[in-house]
């Protein structure tokens, strides 16, 4: 109950915030649009495609930046000082946080998906409770991420740094900016080993082919137990004073984080499925952006796409 | 001088020894931080509807004793009871039964004062109504204004607001007024004065003199991790072997080593163009110094008597002055 309260609290305080607010709603429809504008050429099915990555841009953002950096700076400021004072648990300050990141990120996607729906009429041949529960398993798994970093973080340089070194990983090896097909093989294997790489192929062989979320079960299970691990890492590791120190070798038990990640990763690679998974994508993408060329078709609005 | 075990529990007329078991008994307290020994073995009891202070320069170890006290920090060694509870083992159970106003509270720039006590009332299983408190702290103009625009007292309202939303049976203040102007100061003095009047226990630290001598039943004097003397303000004073000061200004300049040797002066010094001597019986240091100045040929320009203050007592325990070391 008290980690209810924060959060809904902690909500109202980032929409006072003209920074929270840039970044939860206008940052994400930029990309969106830049998106759709740049690379789909307004073709429906191309965006259908990029509205994955968009979507866990905005996660990873959200989670990172937001709810992770967040946690930090209340601790160096020594806002939490004043909480700890309440009769309130570690549970329920990391619980607040991701409520909140939580409830932050629905309109935010409800947002997206009408503009994309919308302006560039993306396809929605989806089921909505599969499309739901993607983005919940995708916020959850990176709000462990998010507070995992805050928790062996000491301050908010340091946080910054774990940040940008993991937000870069993500942005750029795991089809969030560039479709994977287009990436040497290696990378492709690198790929494989990333939690990003699971939401974004995920979405887009849901959002292009209306994929069952059980093709996915693998990497869905291990995001979910990542998320479960991040949680609890947070928990354990709640530091309420910016003078507490944790100990090393919990920073070591917090790599636990990415053991799910390391599992996932070696069985893609070993059986190939990944990749073959993220070509059938690919190609209905390609497939519909050729159908939509003025030589193929009679318009964007008006293509549809081959099977894969 | 008492002792933190002979320190009796009574001030200004107020019987405060009588009411069963103490609400806080600290035993042979220890704490460091790496190297520093912050608290090095304190001891005392604060009994029922007491106000208890713990007066000492910055450093002496005022706030790690208070923040064991409300459960913050852990013990090195020694044993600590609030309520009647642990504060290391039991902390949820005795946060519901106490209010505590921090150092340096800060909470965020965008939360409104009334949001912020809502919130906090919203934790304990018993809280007071939140208009009633911003009426009580003067802060029901400023209800729905951001944490980031209130002044430094407003926010110490704030704070202190927070420390009483579940009527605690026990308020731990530490440095209520520290960096405060005087009509700020004023009102959280008050404050401690209905907390007295309503039978709560308080303890507070603080290193002024003054808040120490006006508020607090019993004063403990701590420097450098220890208690140096325990009692109400007026048995420290009264124990204290310096005696009443007499500033005296004369016409022609005397002797210092005459003046000290005058009969009941125990101690003299020349400061300010004036002579500060230390006297106990004073009349008949007073009877001395006029026969000594007669004697003198010498005339009698400008007399002040006063008691000795708790400062007076510092500075006999520890041989330097608490306001020097701020």
């Amino acid at each position: 109950m008290a980690a209810l309260k924060i959060a809904l609290m902690n909500i109202r305080l980032a929409m006072r915030t003209k920074a929270a607010l840039f970044f939860t709603f206008l940052f994400p429809l930029i990309f969106l649009f830049a998106y759709a504008g740049i690379f789909a050429h307004g073709n429906p099915w191309a965006v259908a495609y990029l509205f994955g990555p968009v979507i866990t841009l905005q996660m990873m953002g959200s989670a990172f930046w937001g709810l992770g950096l967040q946690s930090v700076m209340s601790r160096e400021r020594g806002i939490l000082r004043r909480y700890r004072l309440a009769p309130i648990g570690a549970g329920s300050m990391v619980m607040s946080s991701l409520i909140a990141n939580y409830l932050l990120l629905l309109p935010t996607v409800a947002i997206l998906t009408v503009c994309a729906v919308g302006v560039f009429h993306m396809p929605m041949n989806v089921s909505f409770l599969g499309f739901f529960l993607l983005v919940t398993v995708g916020a959850f798994s990176f709000a462990g991420f998010g507070l995992t970093i805050a928790s062996i973080a000491s301050t908010m340089q340091e946080a910054q740094i774990y940040n940008q070194l993991v937000w870069f990983a993500l942005l750029f090896l795991s089809g969030a900016t560039i479709p994977l097909p287009d990436l040497p093989h290696w990378i492709q294997r690198v790929a494989a080993f990333l939690p990003a790489t699971y939401l974004v192929s995920s979405f887009q062989s849901l959002m292009t082919h209306s994929a069952p979320l059980s093709s996915h079960t693998t990497e869905l299970v291990g995001l979910v137990v990542s998320g479960l691990f991040g949680l609890l890492f947070a928990w354990k590791l709640f530091r309420w004073e910016k003078e507490e120190k944790i100990p090393r070798s919990a920073k070591g038990w917090a790599l636990a984080f990415l053991v799910p990640f390391l599992l996932i990763g070696f069985w893609m690679n070993s059986t190939g499925r990944a990749q073959r998974g993220w070509e059938a994508s690919y190609r209905m993408m390609t497939n519909a952006r050729q159908a939509a060329s003025p030589a193929s078709s009679s318009g964007p609005a008006s293509s549809s796409p081959s099977q894969p | 001088m008492p002792s933190a075990d002979e320190g009796g529990a009574r001030a200004g007329g107020r019987d405060v020894s009588g009411n069963g078991s103490p609400v806080v008994e600290v035993r042979d307290l220890r704490k460091s931080y790496e190297q520093v020994e912050a608290v090095r073995g304190i001891s005392f009891e604060i009994r029922k509807g007491e106000v208890f202070g713990l007066l000492g320069p910055n450093g002496a170890g005022k706030t790690t004793t208070i923040e064991i006290l409300e459960g913050l920090r852990q013990p090195d060694a020694g044993t600590v009871r609030v309520c009647g509870l642990e504060p290391a083992r039991e902390s949820q159970k005795l946060k519901q039964r106490i209010g505590a106003q921090l150092q340096n509270t800060i909470l965020p720039d965008k939360i409104t004062v009334e949001e912020a006590l809502r919130l906090f009332a919203g934790f304990y299983a018993r809280s007071v109504a939140v208009t009633q408190l911003l009426e009580q702290f003067g802060l029901i103009d400023k209800r729905r204004a951001f944490y980031e625009t209130l002044s430094g007292g407003q926010k110490q309202r704030l704070a202190l607001a927070l420390a009483l939303v579940n009527s605690p049976e026990m308020v731990l203040l530490d440095e209520p007024t520290a960096g405060l102007d005087a009509m700020v100061r004023r009102d959280i003095y008050a404050l401690v004065e209905q907390l007295r009047a309503e039978q709560r226990t308080v303890l507070l630290t603080t290193h002024y003199i003054e808040e120490a001598e006006r508020l607090c039943d019993r004063v403990a004097i701590v420097d450098h991790g220890l208690i140096v003397a325990l009692g109400t303000p007026r048995e420290l004073v009264s124990h204290s072997g310096s005696g009443t000061r007499l500033e005296v200004r004369v016409a022609k300049p005397v002797a210092l080593d005459q003046l000290c040797r005058l009969e009941a002066v125990h101690d003299c010094r020349e400061a300010d163009g004036a002579y500060w001597v230390h006297a106990q019986p004073v009349a008949k240091a007073l009877v001395a110094l006029i026969h000594f100045l007669e004697a003198q040929d010498n005339t009698l320009t400008d007399l002040h008597i006063s008691q000795p203050s708790l400062e007076d007592v510092f500075v006999e325990m520890t041989g330097r002055k608490i306001s020097d070391e701020q």
